[in-house]
């Protein structure tokens, strides 16, 4: 039996794709068979953060419409043979992707994966809805500001009422609250909002705190999921959050600042 | 971070970040109230102003109908305010003060 996870936000650029990345290989590093599928019809990115742009030959399209088998279509990760790589469509529009062929995509990957990761797209049209239709837990990604936090809650809401487990009376989806681009130092400064008050405005259980880290930014420039960079505090954060996903009492890091001495504590550094 | 960051970080109360805070509070209260409404309300209230306005002519926003959950039940709230020259209805309200407060 395999679980269908969606990696969602409403908002844009909160980290979407780099946690579905992330996520995928840390679980993958754990040893599941995942699956990863970009529900990002005509902006396809998780190719590009996974660093296997130019291995595309068919998408999710291709398989929905029968133009391709699911093999033909899914890449197998160079780094990682237990992690395969399900491209979005460039060229179609988002009104390609159906409840059915979607459905039918997913009950094919589930017979040879674990864990399914369904990256959205941003906003609530039919990408977003499709792919946490059928969604077992939700990542819901956050950043510390206003508007991020609103959309969150608004995804949170349609989680609760337009997936398959509300339409069907199943049990709810699990929710997790993934704080990104997190800086301690901005929350002591009162810049940012804590991780304490995003989750008293959100109440959801906090799977992890991923820090503002330059290691992100490197490693999408170079197609390399930031969980396998486990010199960086992003990737050490990832791995984390994978653990405690899967079931491990880990303590939360990166959530406080790191001790800094008199010296640079006086004069900046 | 410098000696007068040290300094600006001891006033918390005013800082942008409880501004959002509270800001957001407010917000997603407000938008979770509207989220566990039925999406009928507004025909409702629609449906019920044209059969008011069969007996007496009501003003577009005189009529209110609101959903409140009290316990483990929800009550349909209906509020109609009736024009003053409104003889055809018995009008309770609005009653007149002959000697406004300052």
């Amino acid at each position: 039996m395999s679980r269908i996870i969606v990696v969602t936000s409403g908002k844009g650029g909160v980290g979407k794709t780099t946690t579905s990345a992330a996520f995928a290989m840390g679980l993958a590093m754990k040893g599941y068979k995942t699956a990863v599928i970009d529900f990002d019809v005509g902006l396809r990115n998780l190719d590009l953060i996974m660093g296997c742009e130019r291995r595309v030959v068919y998408d999710f399209v291709n398989v929905i419409n029968g133009e391709a088998t699911l093999n033909q279509a899914l890449i197998r990760d160079k780094r990682r043979d237990n992690l395969s790589i399900l491209p979005a469509s460039q060229t179609r529009d988002k009104e390609s992707l159906t409840q059915e062929g979607v459905e039918r995509v997913l009950n094919e990957l589930s017979e040879t994966f674990e864990y399914i990761v369904c990256d959205s797209p941003a906003g609530i049209e039919r990408g977003a809805t499709l792919a946490m239709y059928f969604a077992d837990d939700a990542v819901v990604v956050t950043n510390p500001e206003v508007s991020s936090v609103r959309d969150s809650d608004r995804m949170l809401g349609i989680l609760a009422s337009k997936s398959r487990r509300a339409e069907q009376g199943l049990e709810p989806i699990k929710e997790y609250l993934l704080l990104t681009r997190y800086s301690p130092e901005r929350v002591r400064l009162g810049e940012m909002l804590s991780v304490a008050d995003v989750q008293d405005i959100l109440s959801l259980h906090l799977l992890g705190v991923i820090p503002e880290s330059k290691s992100v930014l490197s490693a999408s420039n170079s197609g390399t999921p930031v969980t396998l960079d486990e010199k960086s505090d992003a990737g050490q954060a990832y791995r984390d959050v994978v653990r405690r996903y899967l079931g491990e009492r880990v303590p939360h890091r990166f959530v406080e600042e790191e001790k800094k001495g008199l010296f640079s504590r006086l004069f900046g550094g | 971070m410098g000696l007068l960051d040290y300094f600006r970080s001891r006033t918390p109360n005013t800082s942008s970040a409880s501004v959002a805070k509270e800001r957001l509070q407010i917000l997603v209260a407000h938008e979770r109230s509207e989220r566990n409404k039925p999406d009928y309300l507004p025909r409702l209230q629609r449906d019920l102003l044209e059969v008011v306005r069969r007996y007496v002519h009501v003003d577009d926003n005189a009529i209110t109908v609101t959903m409140e959950e009290d316990g483990n039940h929800e009550v349909l709230e209906l509020n109609i305010v009736l024009p003053e020259e409104a003889a055809a209805a018995p009008k309770p309200k609005p009653r007149q003060r002959s000697h406004p407060r300052r």
